[in-house]
């Protein structure tokens, strides 16, 4: 977001305020005469704000859009400016993909999960990683004792890959690894494993979280410094354009932002803003707009204010085709495309009458589907205790099954279009984006916003104030603040043995001993130097490293000597 | 309106008229959920304490440290990534390798039923999990905060 842009997106907050300010007689009128006499000996009580902060009126009706809006925002199904969905049949020509994130324990663990899930209909894979692996830490690190599997599985070295994708063929499923700050060793690895099938890299089919902005600014889990993280990106932006065409080597996140407390207005215009400044570095590393901005996807929160959620999809894909087209001379309606994974709230899950979670995370889910989502994530019903049982899974995954193959509900593309209220959400939604992104500009782009904390402080103030609203009963938790019951003990949770980190050591110390030493020490220090030198990429030497089995560990203190360390703002 | 609901119960006690509770806030493992010590932190200032926050990926020694540097009453722990046995169980360790016994203290985050007794036994109490209304959370840690403050004046470390 730099140069001419300056005034593209002040022009298109006032075309939005010009949108949203509008006389509407016909809801004067129906106030005063019909609505008023009504509530004279009855008002109504209670709250109606979202969590945008946005009031919602009693009724929308047609005045409440600009006209000609159906011609210009609308559109149809597969044509731009996309905001009824990225494909012409949507739903009819192909479900959503059911993606259920998995991955705790040891990579034996996982790949009996992954196996289990695909023996009962998944369609795609999704792995988790524990923190040691997020945080580029090995197994046997100091700082990795009791966090071994904890929170997914640990990758210490190309052979737990090995072993994670044993018996499951990288040519026919596709694979995506929520990893970040180390994303390009995860990427390699995956390479490595699928080179060692005999599959050829131009067949590999899957998605890297990698975006590394969200990570700073709600997530917190990095290596290394910004433009460090960043410098690696670009190079996994170039390489996978070159040689992995179907790989998705960032997915834009704003779940994470919002479990980190923003609104949905926030995470919207924060998560646009990050896709933006990839934007805008893969044209900085040379490409083509059309080349690669397609391999871009998205992954958003779906949480419990229904419409709010579903105006946020459907606003997501308008603003991207519309900057896309507009700022950045987008050619291919490819390249326009915002296709995005959802997750369902985990924050709106409650260890207080955990069954209840199974009907807000369905409430979730259709509203996913409602706002047009590629492929989605149900959370079960356990998860705000610990990672989720089978048994839980399997709901979790049956939900998702119920709605699209006995609700009808994929039968139509954009089935909420034209409804008064969701098309005026939709553009509310989008020009509070658009006033954060003009915000963010004048403070000099979102890298510096994140580095002075001014988007964390944002977040924590907008999720402070909502833990306020629920300790004083303005917002409800059912069973939290408002029908609480006297409880047993909590369900039957799923607990990862300390065995884990003993059997991780253990295959890690055999692995260090069959290994070349001198190959690994020589990769290391190649790409020392292709680190040390802005114009080299460094894929080629993180796969050779690789390769080798030198472990995240070492490769990352590779970085750590290379790039330093981060310490974040003060933000409280 | 925090005023009101936490009745600045940081200040109010007469143990901290001279000088507020003060609480060291500190996820001390590899652990980047940090939404609810954020709120935490603003809640515990809102409700008059003194709230020093150890920022992201603090070692159990950093924490142990800085608590000592500080003089802090509490040291309040939050972990969301299961490894709260081993990680506040370092920290507990720590405290009392070094013979500290006027800093007290306490826990929260994702933390199974099953392992509350065997985290109290290590001195650790509260142990909260989401969703615990703020003012619970707050009376714990300002009853703890009191402990530790009387130890302080009584000069018994």
């Amino acid at each position: 977001m730099s140069g001419k842009s300056h005034s593209f997106w002040e022009e298109k907050l006032k075309e939005y305020k010009r949108l949203l300010e509008r006389e509407n007689p016909e809801y004067g009128e129906w106030r005063s005469g019909t609505l008023s006499p009504w509530q004279k000996n009855k008002p109504a009580s209670g709250n109606f704000e979202n969590s945008s902060g946005i009031s919602i009126k009693e009724v929308y009706n047609g005045s409440d859009l600009p006209d000609g809006y159906e011609k210009k925002y609308l559109g149809m199904p597969g044509e731009y400016p996309f905001t009824r969905g990225v494909y012409p049949d949507m739903y009819r020509g192909r479900k959503w993909t059911m993606r259920m994130f998995s991955g705790f324990g040891t990579p034996e663990d996982t790949n009996k999960r992954l196996k289990y899930l695909i023996k009962h209909g998944e369609s795609g894979l999704s792995i988790a990683f524990d923190m040691p692996t997020l945080y580029g830490y090995d197994c046997d690190s100091q700082r990795a004792e009791g966090e071994v599997g904890k929170c997914g599985v640990n990758v210490t070295s190309l052979k737990d890959m090995e072993v994670i994708f044993k018996g499951i063929d990288l040519g026919s499923v596709s694979t995506s690894m929520t990893i970040n700050a180390p994303a390009a060793v995860l990427t390699a690895m995956y390479i490595a494993v699928a080179k060692k099938q005999g599959v050829p890299m131009s067949k590999l089919s899957g998605t890297v979280q990698a975006d590394i902005l969200k990570e700073y600014i709600a997530q917190k889990e990095w290596i290394y410094p910004p433009e460090a993280h960043l410098r690696l990106i670009r190079d996994m932006m170039v390489y996978c354009t070159e040689n992995i065409p179907r790989w998705n080597y960032i997915s834009i996140s704003g779940y994470h932002i919002r479990e980190a407390g923003s609104s949905a207005a926030q995470e919207l215009a924060f998560t646009l803003a990050d896709g933006f400044y990839y934007i805008d570095l893969g044209i900085k590393a040379g490409l083509n707009v059309d080349d690669f901005a397609p391999r871009l996807s998205f992954f958003f929160n779906s949480s419990i204010n229904f419409f709010e959620e579903i105006a946020k999809m459907r606003a997501a894909r308008r603003i991207w085709a519309t900057v896309l087209r507009e700022k950045y001379g987008a050619k291919k309606p490819r390249t326009m495309l915002l296709r995005f994974h959802t997750q369902t709230s985990g924050y709106t899950l409650t260890w207080q009458q955990p069954l209840n979670n199974i009907i807000r995370t369905t409430i979730e889910a259709m509203a996913a589907v409602l706002g047009g989502t590629q492929s989605l994530h149900t959370n079960s019903y356990d998860e705000a205790w610990a990672l989720p049982s089978e048994q839980a899974v399997k709901i979790a995954l049956r939900t998702q099954q119920i709605i699209a193959e006995e609700t009808g509900i994929p039968d139509t593309a954009d089935p909420l279009g034209g409804s008064y209220y969701v098309e005026w959400l939709t553009t509310k939604l989008e020009e509070e984006a658009y006033r954060y992104f003009d915000q963010i500009e004048k403070m000099g782009g979102i890298l510096e916003a994140v580095k002075k904390g001014y988007i964390q402080k944002e977040i924590a103030s907008t999720s402070y104030r909502r833990q306020m609203r629920l300790e004083s009963g303005e917002e409800v938790m059912v069973g939290v603040n408002r029908y609480q019951e006297k409880e047993d003990a909590p369900i039957d949770i799923l607990r990862i043995s300390q065995k884990a980190q003993e059997r991780q050591v253990l295959r890690n110390s055999k692995v260090k001993s069959e290994r070349n030493e001198k190959a690994v020490i020589n990769s290391l220090n190649e790409l020392e130097e292709a680190m040390r030198n802005e114009k080299l990429n460094t894929m080629p030497y993180i796969l050779k490293a690789v390769e080798n089995y030198a472990t995240l560990e070492e490769i990352s203190n590779v970085g750590r000597k290379v790039f330093g360390s981060w310490k974040e703002p003060v933000i409280v | 309106m925090s005023e009101e609901r936490f009745s600045e119960a940081g200040k109010n006690l007469s143990l901290f008229k001279e000088k507020p509770a003060k609480v060291l806030l500190a996820k001390p493992g590899i652990d980047g959920h940090d939404r609810g010590i954020l709120v935490l932190a603003r809640a515990f200032r809102d409700a008059g304490m003194e709230v020093i926050y150890a920022g992201l990926l603090p070692t159990p020694e950093q924490v142990v440290d800085t608590a000592i540097n500080e003089d802090v009453d509490v040291i309040a722990l939050s972990l969301l990534n299961g490894a709260h046995m081993t990680v506040f169980k370092k920290v507990a360790d720590l405290v009392k390798e070094k013979g500290i016994t006027d800093i007290s203290l306490v826990g929260g985050g994702t933390i199974p039923e099953q392992d509350k007794p065997a985290l109290e036994k290590m001195g650790i109490s509260g142990n909260y999990g989401p969703g615990t209304p703020m003012k619970t959370i707050i009376d714990h840690v300002m009853k703890r905060a009191a402990e530790a403050r009387q130890k302080k004046m009584s000069g018994l470390h």
